[in-house]
């Protein structure tokens, strides 16, 4: 996957990280923090997941959020996920 | 943020929820008097929130069983099976639950929660999947994350959803287990069993469900949602507890696989536990004589189901698609449903209140579990408050 695809999934999270956060989309960047800066709870990163698992036609094991912090941390993960599919 | 200022954290965010500190969770029950009957503060309440489906928690037969068995072999067994022995109890009742659902083994827990636990755990382990159900007990969360397997979730009896999800996987669905339960415990609906076994033949891969709710409950001898549906020996693994229909604690899974022998040695939630101690097993296996027998309570149970589901329905409160003996009355604050369950209370009924994130999709449930013990009268009477009170909560 290239630079695009990233860019691309960044796009994707950060519009619905807005809906579900309520925050104005400009204000949220990859280096923005998921629990501390948007407060999304375990149970909206879980809904967020299959949204993302439908839009990309992946599987993403939710053992693998553990250490996810960031918007960029998650970005990675799909992309790393979506580039081995 | 440290340690125990995490704890606080969590503590002033519970606060917020019941700002005067009422005991919501873990209510202090004074008193029991019966399967339908305890004190609360100096109130005689109706119990709605126990899981007590057959309502046998004073059957007589089963405190004489428990009885002979503290007298004869003691309080506990003081240790695990592996390392200080099984019991003749222990294996009896091993027995008796293979028997009842026709399979060549069993293995008896000291917990529901260990029984999946040790079953998801002894099962599938590090770059193997799980697929489970959004909606899946906290136990079964549990043992997958022990179990270091990638856990993959469809959304709430979806099966189109999990269909999807199984494709995704490809050549790894032949190390997948797939797990559903027989009645969940926050809406009380059942897994759509035929279609979950469908796609378990078709993708090859190995059928886990928790019985937990729907034992007892559920087919004309109890045994869940397998034999109302008729599909028992199309699901490989079947878990369930002692804690709900049966009227003690313990747990159980039973299978027609000669493998599910092989978890006593890689389960630590079997193996680093003691064993249950002798009263229980005595006056578990007296309820499954009795829930074997039972489908005049089976009756009783339904009667009270559908009457208050249907005088709730009709109220006009949002509830879940299936009348059984787990009946939520689903509301979108929290705030909506501390004051019904406050309200409930001081009409002297005790029900289960459920609020985010444990309840689904984000809402707050107000939870009645049913028995068959209790009266028709006293099923009018919570379907009468629970109507009186409809004003509280009416959007």
């Amino acid at each position: 996957m290239s630079q695009t695809d990233y860019d691309q999934i960044v796009q994707l999270l950060c519009d619905r990280l807005a809906d579900l956060s309520k925050t104005p989309e400009e204000s949220i960047s990859p280096e923005t923090n998921l629990i501390t800066q948007l407060s999304i709870d375990s149970i909206k990163l879980l809904g967020l997941i299959m949204e993302i698992e439908d839009a990309f036609d992946i599987s993403i094991p939710i053992n693998a959020l553990t250490d996810i912090q960031t918007v960029h941390e998650l970005a990675e993960l799909v992309h790393k996920i979506k580039s081995a599919s | 943020m440290n340690l125990l200022e995490k704890l606080d954290a969590a503590a002033a965010a519970r606060k917020s929820l019941l700002p005067d500190g009422v005991g919501a969770f873990g209510i202090p029950i004074e008193e029991v008097y019966s399967a339908t009957e305890a004190r609360i503060g100096d109130r005689r309440v109706l119990l709605l929130g126990t899981n007590n489906y057959l309502g046998l928690t004073f059957a007589p037969e089963c405190i004489q069983a428990a009885h002979e068995a503290l007298d004869k072999e003691g309080t506990g067994t003081t240790g695990s099976r592996m390392a200080n022995g099984s019991y003749f109890g222990h294996r009896a009742l091993e027995r008796e639950f293979a028997d009842f659902y026709q399979c060549s083994g069993g293995i008896v827990f000291t917990t529901g929660y260990q029984a999946n636990l040790g079953t998801i755990s002894g099962l599938v382990g590090p770059g193997d999947t799980v697929l489970i159900d959004g909606d899946s007990h906290a136990s079964i969360y549990d043992g997958c994350i022990l179990s270091g397997a990638d856990i993959v979730r469809f959304r709430h009896n979806d099966v189109a959803d999990m269909e999807k999800r199984l494709r995704r996987l490809g050549e790894r669905v032949e190390t997948t287990l797939i797990i559903a339960e027989g009645i969940y415990s926050m809406l009380g609906d059942q897994a759509p069993l035929a279609e979950i076994i469908e796609l378990k033949n078709k993708y090859r891969c190995i059928l886990l469900l928790d019985e937990a709710h729907s034992l007892g409950v559920l087919g004309e001898t109890g045994q869940g949602l397998v034999e109302k549906t008729g599909l028992l020996k199309a699901v490989d693994f079947i878990t369930g507890t002692f804690s709900k229909s049966l009227c003690s604690i313990g747990g159980f899974c039973v299978s027609n696989h000669p493998q599910l022998e092989q978890l006593r040695y890689v389960s630590h939630p079997y193996i680093f536990t003691a064993s249950p101690s002798p009263a229980t097993i005595a006056s578990t296996r007296a309820a499954l004589e009795l829930l074997r027998k039972g489908s005049h309570l089976r009756t009783q149970l339904w009667k009270n189901c559908t009457q208050l589901y249907t005088q709730l329905k009709e109220t006009g409160y949002q509830l879940g698609p299936d009348p059984g003996p787990v009946i939520a009355a689903i509301l979108d604050t929290p705030q909506q449903a501390l004051l019904m369950w406050r309200s409930l209370l001081e009409h002297n009924i005790y029900v289960n209140l459920i609020l985010p994130p444990a309840a689904p999709e984000g809402k707050s449930l107000v939870r009645c579990s049913v028995n068959a013990a209790h009266t028709s009268e006293q099923i009018k009477y919570v379907g009468d408050t629970f109507a009186k009170l409809y004003n509280l909560v009416k959007s």
